[in-house]
């Protein structure tokens, strides 16, 4: 799935990103700590989280994520959007919850990362 | 704001082959961004050296985690990050609490990181197992009130 296609899935606007939206998406990783992400997450994942601290946008950055997804129709400060912008991060907000978001994109093709807690 | 500084030494032909790449932060007292800017600033030097997307990424991780420790569970401290051709050091020295017992603290899942922490996404208690995952040798020295020395290197072998 490209970023362009879970927009739509996720009914999202687009806070930052727009000329990168044909990146293809390949797994996603759900989570609120920052420490689990840069444990368990592949690069090259969808971040999905409602957080929305410039941490976020540093541990997207560490990790190489396609992008950032906010749940629950948040969205991050302005200098929080600029940086991720700095760093080629899109940054995308959806009003549904966690659990209906990761659901949605899940039933449409969505992996969930490889790098679990079992290996 | 605390830019990293950067020094390249090669003073005789000898080092020539051995260029050493030095990068250092403070870490001020409850200095947040120093370590997304930190880890950032690493990872764009070592991208640059041509190092394997691999190793950037430990290492980034590596320096945000450990500077991340300072900030929240230390005073105060230092961050150097030393690149020779063979391998990456990171030390972080701090000033603080110390670490009573540090087989406890490498434990997955273990933290003492307060309430307003975990609220910032903080607190997993995944930070030390990750440093120790994604380096090939790991030594933390700690004196109780005193504080933390912890130095990670990164072997770059053909295969990172
Ligand atoms: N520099 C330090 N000074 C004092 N105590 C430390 C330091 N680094 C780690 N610790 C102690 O070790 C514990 C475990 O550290 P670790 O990084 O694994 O988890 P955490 O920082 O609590 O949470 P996370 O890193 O997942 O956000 C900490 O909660 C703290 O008690
Ligand atoms: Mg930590």
């Amino acid at each position: 799935m490209k970023l362009k296609d879970i927009i739509k899935v996720l009914d999202a606007e687009v806070l930052c990103g727009e000329h990168l939206l044909e990146r293809e998406v390949e797994t996603g990783f759900g989570c609120d700590l920052m420490s689990e992400m840069l444990a368990f997450a592949n690069s090259h994942t969808l971040l999905i989280t409602s957080l929305t601290n410039e941490h976020v946008i540093h541990t997207a950055e560490i990790m190489d994520a396609v992008g950032v997804v906010f749940v629950g129709g948040k969205r991050p400060a302005k200098e929080i959007i600029r940086k991720a912008e700095l760093n080629n991060i899109p940054l995308l907000s959806t009003p549904f919850l966690m659990f209906k978001c990761c659901g949605l994109l899940f039933v449409n093709g969505l992996k969930g990362c490889m790098r679990d807690a079992t290996q | 704001m605390y830019e990293g500084r950067y020094s390249m030494n090669r003073p005789d032909k000898e080092s020539e082959s051995k260029p050493q790449l030095k990068l250092e932060f403070k870490i001020g007292e409850k200095d947040f961004s120093v370590a997304g800017d930190a880890a950032s600033k690493v990872k764009k030097t070592l991208q640059q050296l041509g190092l394997k997307p691999e190793a950037v990424r430990n290492i980034a991780i590596i320096v945000y985690e450990a500077v991340m420790n300072v900030i929240i569970h230390a005073n105060y401290g230092q961050l150097k990050v030393i690149i020779v051709p063979d391998k990456v050091v990171v030390l972080t020295e701090d000033t603080g609490m110390g670490i009573p017992d540090i087989e406890l603290a490498m434990k997955e899942g273990y933290s003492t990181a307060p309430l307003e922490i975990r609220e910032m996404g903080f607190g997993a208690g995944m930070g030390l197992p990750n440093i120790k995952q994604c380096s090939h040798k790991l030594n933390i020295k700690s004196q109780v009130g005193v504080g933390t020395v912890l130095e990670a290197i990164v072997y770059l072998s053909s295969k990172n």
